[in-house]
């Protein structure tokens, strides 16, 4: 027993605490790379910009609720209530006072913080699933509330007015994708590189630790409390960001789509699709969903809105009947059975 | 504010509770034994009014003949459900439990969509219609009528769960579930039994409230939601804390509704779910 601890103990020191990649990860990482920042030019069409772009944007969000919940093992699905504070701040600031949506971003990044300490520190203490219902009320709530207050469009939304005068300013792009695309890609592999930090610090052990062996964590010092909250801090913040993108996109701030829990649903989907808990998984979710409604819409017309949805839905629990740990697990598996055959 | 509409939000109030408590305590009584929320509950519900919308439009079957039969048959698809779905998931990380019947609440939800459009539908003339007057309340026969027989449903329910041999079966498969089957109950066959049981309730629910509510492919998501708030209250795996807390929740919806603003009924609701959870958070009346 003893001598077992001992030698767990030899072998997580001996662990680098930041692993060389091995060549063919960084080859592929390097591929990914230039392949996205290239693509706008190798594909030329709006739509195959739009497609990325909304893949880009979605990634970031499913990235943002695996923040909480495969670091810290919250299930939330009210997370659509940052995506709106992200596009209500930034439209409400511009729409009533001209102040440009690169404040207006800020703004959601601090009101959605805030709104998470709100949220979370009465409700990340309860358990399992009342965590998650207690989630999926106020996110309705939200909703109902907003749908119902006049300064902010109540129902109908508000309109961003067009503004030609200074793109980067306000914005806005008129001729061309291309800027939304590059926008999008910075935030979301800034999101992303705040996570691959995230999870190499100390902060990001803890959380794995008190997801893991809550028990065992608290008994080691770590305050789970304070530590939930801020996970669900910044999740907040990094939904609030693809909010803030999302409505200068689309320029139509509509509280039905933005705060509607089928966003909080969606990012969850991607998430556990892809594999929640790990770095890549909610990417690789967001670039199998995203194709799949885009390109149902196009061939199924107006009635395509609901066969994605079908496919989603069986998929997602295919995917949690036989391989709960998501698709790429799938990868990982056949890698380490190569490697395992090699040697 | 008169007396007379306090009394008419009370009477509507008790009687959608009554439907609410017996949506409520099919989810809690899954719950209870196998510590596996259904997210889909709500679509069954959709599920039962379209059934009940189709027996009568096509078979021309008045819902109060059709009742059993749609009870029988989201009874039916309950132990389908568990067989083919749940049993899947038991040992799967909870994450991949909520998962698995959100995917299957999304499909059912986009599928009634697909097949039979987002419109509104109504029953149109049903064999009970129209309302009566006792002194100066109006009370909506249909209501009257479903009221009743859910209250029926669940006295019957009670009834079974306490009284015969199968149903104490069920109560200690919630209870512990490794010294049930030691006993010899056979706790698998229990767990298929509760989803029948559970979607049984929400067949008859539907049935009734398919009288006189729209039918449409959204109309589970809010029943749902406040389904969730019942047995919170009541507590998970209550059934008798299903009962009370449904008709708690039908007379706060309404009377919020009708003293506050009946926008914000539904979250007047939810508020008082967050107060309960975060007070006691094993619900007012803990675990049956």
């Amino acid at each position: 027993m003893a001598s077992d601890q001992a030698r767990m103990l030899e072998f997580a020191k001996s662990e680098p605490a930041w692993p060389r990649p091995p060549l063919w990860s960084m080859g592929l990482g390097l591929a990914v790379a230039a392949f996205l920042l290239a693509y706008p030019f190798v594909f030329t069409s709006p739509f195959s910009h739009h497609l990325v772009i909304l893949i880009l944007l979605y990634a970031l969000m499913a990235q943002s609720w695996n923040v909480v919940a495969g670091l810290s093992g919250q299930i939330s699905l009210g997370h659509a209530i940052f995506f709106g504070i992200g596009a209500y701040s930034s439209t409400v600031l511009f729409v009533k006072y001209g102040i440009t949506p690169w404040i207006g971003l800020v703004v959601g990044i601090v009101l959605s913080a805030l709104a998470a300490v709100a949220i979370g520190v009465p409700t990340l203490r309860l358990r399992g699933h009342y965590f998650a219902i207690a989630t999926l009320l106020i996110g309705s709530s939200v909703q109902i509330i907003v749908q119902r207050w006049d300064w902010v469009g109540a129902a109908s939304g508000l309109y961003i007015p067009i503004d030609r005068t200074s793109p980067w300013l306000y914005l806005q792009f008129h001729t061309s994708k291309i800027p939304y695309y590059y926008l999008a890609l910075g935030a979301t592999v800034a999101g992303y590189g705040l996570v691959w930090l995230l999870r190499r610090s100390r902060f990001g052990f803890r959380l794995q630790a008190l997801r893991d062996e809550p028990d065992a964590a608290a008994s080691l010092g770590i305050a789970i409390a304070r530590h939930k909250v801020l996970a669900f801090m910044i999740s907040a913040a990094m939904m609030s960001v693809a909010g803030t993108f999302y409505a200068q996109y689309v320029l139509v701030l509509d509280p039905e789509r933005l705060l509607s829990s089928e966003i909080s649903i969606i990012v969850l989907l991607m998430t556990v699709l892809g594999g929640s808990g790990t770095l890549w998984g909610p990417a690789l979710g967001a670039a199998i969903l995203i194709p799949l409604s885009e390109y149902s819409r196009i061939w199924f017309g107006g009635t395509g809105r609901t066969i994605d949805l079908i496919i989603y839905g069986v998929l997602i629990l295919a995917v949690c009947m036989w391989r709960p740990s998501g698709i790429l697990s799938l990868f990982e598996e056949g890698i380490r059975r190569r490697k395992g055959g090699a040697t | 504010m008169s007396r007379d509409l306090i009394m008419q939000a009370v009477v509507s109030g008790l009687l959608m509770g009554l439907i609410y408590a017996l949506v409520a305590v099919g989810l809690s009584l899954i719950f209870g034994l196998m510590e596996i929320v259904n997210f889909a509950h709500g679509e069954f519900l959709m599920l039962a009014m379209f059934a009940a919308f189709w027996l009568w439009s096509l078979g021309g079957l008045d819902p109060l003949v059709s009742l059993p039969l749609v009870a029988a048959m989201l009874a039916a698809a309950g132990a389908l459900v568990h067989l083919g779905i749940i049993r899947h998931l038991l040992n799967a990380p909870m994450l991949a439990q909520v998962c698995g019947t959100f995917g299957l609440a999304v499909a059912l939800r986009a599928g009634a969509q697909f097949l039979w459009t987002p419109d509104f539908r109504t029953i149109t003339n049903p064999w009970i219609a129209g309302r009566v007057h006792v002194g100066p309340l109006f009370i909506g026969q249909p209501q009257l009528v479903a009221g009743a027989i859910c209250l029926l449903a669940f006295v019957a329910l009670w009834l079974f769960v306490t009284r015969t041999e199968t149903g104490l079966g069920l109560q200690a498969t919630a209870q512990d579930r490794q010294a049930a089957a030691v006993m010899g109950i056979p706790t698998e066959r229990m767990s298929a039994l509760g989803w029948a049981i559970g979607l049984g309730c929400v067949g008859v629910a539907g049935t009734m409230l398919s009288t006189f509510y729209y039918i449409f492919p959204d109309v589970g998501v809010n029943f749902a939601l406040l389904a969730f708030v019942a047995v919170a209250l009541g507590g998970f795996g209550s059934i008798l804390g299903s009962l009370v807390a449904g008709v708690l929740i039908g007379l706060v919806e309404s009377l919020g509704g009708l003293l506050i603003d009946p926008s914000y009924k539904t979250v007047i609701v939810f508020a008082l779910y967050l107060a309960v959870v975060i007070a006691r958070p094993n619900g007012l009346f803990g675990r049956f």
